[in-house]
Parts: structure tokens; sequence; C-alpha cells
């Protein structure tokens, strides 16, 4: 029998820490004590398995999933990119959950109070699955700003919420996607919490004109990386 | 290589994409095993509650497989039970799911857990293990944790309930920090 192969797990060099005082929250929810390594187990080299069940018909097309009375508002965009590994091998299956503001920078939550309108046509709420070779692909309405009190005149770049499900647990991951040329990336606190220049960078999507449809939506490219295989083999004595 | 793409803060908003269905149910009527609650309630380091967390675990059925291509006896795992759990953390977090085996390489079963919040831009990652079992101390990862820290990793049962049920508070920060995996 074929024993799991290791992996290499979070990558410390591109996280964002717990402990970032610029996004004030995290103070008081940053564990303090040093994180304790644990050892590859079947329990983290293992995950949920998800499928065509678990999706709905229009969960990749977030223009239509919320339709009430008419089509939301705003910029249509399409979302397409690839989930690989550190090794460049893509990872299929992979779920992929999205949440995000409306064109209005509005969430359809009751703890969202700011003042602006919510779009009845439009919840900002889909999910993919990646084909074969890692590819996913949405449609949605381009999100707008929105304020928060972390400090003063804070307010959030444009953005979209991902959560994404690998082949096993130390796969996964919640990110957010933003936008090229945003001049609120500069004064953001959480997207500057990634120590890393390249690792910012990586969050960014890229306006993708082949990816653009004529006379009906703007492209974007967003790949996502998750931790790929160790070099080593996994050493098992057998059961 | 490429680098891997950094996380970032689920927010305040997640509850409409992560929390659709009843995914704090583990178990249906099929599901083998022994089944039981597991409650609690995430804190901030002022020992407030963390009312906007969400909790997600992961584990193994009621004999120890994984329902997954990597365990070598998957044929053998309950089909009726997927081993995936999340709950948001507005009222504290229950969980109905089977007392999981023991998978290889441990002496007593355990759960995996992740940790989600607004305020957290990378989650935190712990493991639940059962105050009930006699075999924790020479267990693999509970002797790697300081022995008096190790309490924090143990759900304690209480008396009362419909099914046995075990209580594990997680404590972000503070005197009685959970203790969290690398
Ligand atoms: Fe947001």
């Amino acid at each position: 029998m074929k024993n799991p192969q290791l992996v290499n797990g979070l990558d410390w060099q591109v996280h964002p820490p717990f402990l970032h005082p610029p996004y004030t929250s995290t103070v008081k929810r940053a564990p303090q004590e040093p994180l304790i390594a644990l050892p590859q187990s079947l329990a983290e080299l293992t995950g949920p398995v998800f499928g065509e069940g678990d999706l709905e018909p229009l969960d990749n097309d977030l223009t239509r999933n919320g339709v009430v009375n008419g089509e939301p508002i705003g910029e249509r965009i399409i979302v397409t990119g690839r989930v690989i590994d550190e090794s460049g091998r893509p990872v299929p299956g992979a779920l992929l959950e999205v949440w995000q503001a409306n064109a209005c920078g509005r969430y359809r939550h009751h703890k969202d109070q700011h003042d602006a309108p919510l779009d009845p046509n439009f919840t900002g709420t889909g999910r993919i699955i990646t084909d074969q070779h890692g590819f996913y692909r949405l449609t949605t309405i381009r999100p707008g700003a929105y304020p928060w009190r972390n400090h003063e005149n804070a307010w959030r770049p444009p953005h979209i919420h991902f959560s994404l499900f690998g082949r096993h647990f130390l796969q996964r991951l919640v990110t957010q996607m933003y936008f090229p040329g945003d001049p609120l990336l500069p004064l953001d606190p959480i997207f500057n919490g990634i120590p890393d220049e390249n690792g910012r960078a990586r969050l960014i999507s890229h306006y993708a004109h082949d990816v653009t449809e004529p006379e009906w939506a703007l492209g974007y490219r967003f790949d996502i990386v998750v931790c790929g295989p160790r070099e080593t083999p996994f050493e098992n004595k057998g059961e | 290589m490429a680098s891997q793409s950094s996380s970032q803060t689920i927010g305040p908003f997640f509850h409409g994409a992560l929390i659709r269905g009843k995914e704090h149910i583990l178990i249906s009527d099929q599901s083998e095993g022994e089944r039981i609650l597991i409650q609690g309630q995430l804190f901030d380091g002022d020992g407030h509650p963390v009312p906007d967390g969400m909790i997600e675990i992961w584990q193994a059925d009621g004999r120890g497989f994984f329902n997954h291509p990597a365990d070598p006896h998957r044929s053998q795992a309950d089909p009726h039970f997927r081993g995936f759990g999340r709950a948001e953390t507005t009222d504290g977090f229950t969980f109905y799911t089977i007392r999981p085996g023991i998978i290889p390489g441990h002496v007593v079963p355990f759960i995996n857990v992740r940790i989600f919040a607004r305020g957290m831009l990378i989650h935190a990652v712990t493991r639940i293990y059962f105050d009930d079992e006699k075999e924790n101390e020479n267990d693999p990862v509970l002797r790697l944790v300081p022995p008096h820290r190790r309490h924090t990793l143990l759900a304690v049962g209480e008396d009362g309930g419909r099914w046995p049920t075990f209580r594990f508070n997680i404590y972000l920060q503070g005197p009685r920090e959970t203790v969290f995996f690398l």
C-alpha cells in the first residue's frame, strides 16, 4: 500500500503573522504562546472530499444565482485561474467558496451597517470545484470599496473573499483577491499584514484581455498556490 | 517552485457563503459509532466570547478510517460519515459527531480543529482530545506539549445530556491560551 507523501505545510515567509497591530482586531485575538510543530499523520494528509453533489447549478455565476426580479447592478466581470501547488502541479477537485460586497460596497449580511444600497438581485456568494487541470471560472459583479472602523477614514480595497479546500487538511486556505492598480492597497492593514512583497503581489489579480468577452464582461486572472509535496518520501515501517 | 498564496482574514461577513447547511451535524441515521456532542466557545484575550468566528473540524470515522484517497484503508471507511464539520460561533458552537476511532501512529482518538475569525489574518490549528482516555499521556502529539498546557487540548465530559457531551473551549490568548500547532 502506498503511504501518503508529506507536504511542506504553511510557509510563514508569505503568510501574515497572527499579531499585526495596524489591524487592530488582531491585538486581542492573536495567540502569543509558541506554536508547536505537528507531525504529519493521516489526519493532516487527508481532508473532506467534495464533488458535484456539493454544487448547485448557478453556483459559479453570481450575476444569476441571486436574481429575484432583475439583473444585479454593477460591472460584470469574469474571474478565472488555476489552483496549483508549489511544484506547479494542478489541484483538481478543490472546492472554492467565494463571497463579496455588491457593486456599492455592501454585503448581504445583517451585521453590515454600511450606508450603501443593498442589491435585491445579488447575494454575493458562490462556489466552484476546480476541474482536472485545476481551472475554475466564475462570473460576478465587480465589488465596491467599503469603510470599516479599524482607523480614521479606513476603507477596504475592493476584494473577493476566497475559501479553498485542497486535497488535504494542510492545503486549507482562506484568502482575498484584489484588483490591479488599486490606490487603496498601500493603505490597507489587512493586505499589508502579508510580510513579503511577492506574497502581496500574488493576491492581486491580473486584467486578462483574452478572458474578457466582447460586449459582455471584463476578465481577470487569479491563480492560487497551496502547499505541495515535500521532497523526501514518507518513511513508514508499515503496520 | 511557486510560493504559496498568502492567507487573509475571513472577515465578519462569511456566513452566507460558508455556513449554508447544517455542517455542524456530521452524522446521519446510518453513521456508525458512538454519537457524541462537542460544545464550546471561542474566547479572545480579554476573556470575551468571539461571536464572529468559525470552527472547522476534521476527524476519522468511528473505526479510525478516513474517507479519503490517502487512507490505505479507505475502502473500510464509513460511507455515511464524511468527517468534516463547521460551525459559526455566535452563541458558542456545537458539533454532533461520532467519537473517532484511533488512527495509525496514535494511541488515543482526537479531532483536528481549525479556527477562523475576523481579526485573524491566518487560521489557527488545534486538536480535541478526550479527557476520559486513559492513554492520553502516551499520545505522540500530546507528549510534544508542555505538561502544564496539555489540559487546553482536552474536551471535558459533562453529565446529563441525551448523548455523551464534551466541552471544548478555545482561548485565543491569555492565561488559558489553547495550544496551537504549526
Ligand atoms: Fe470583505
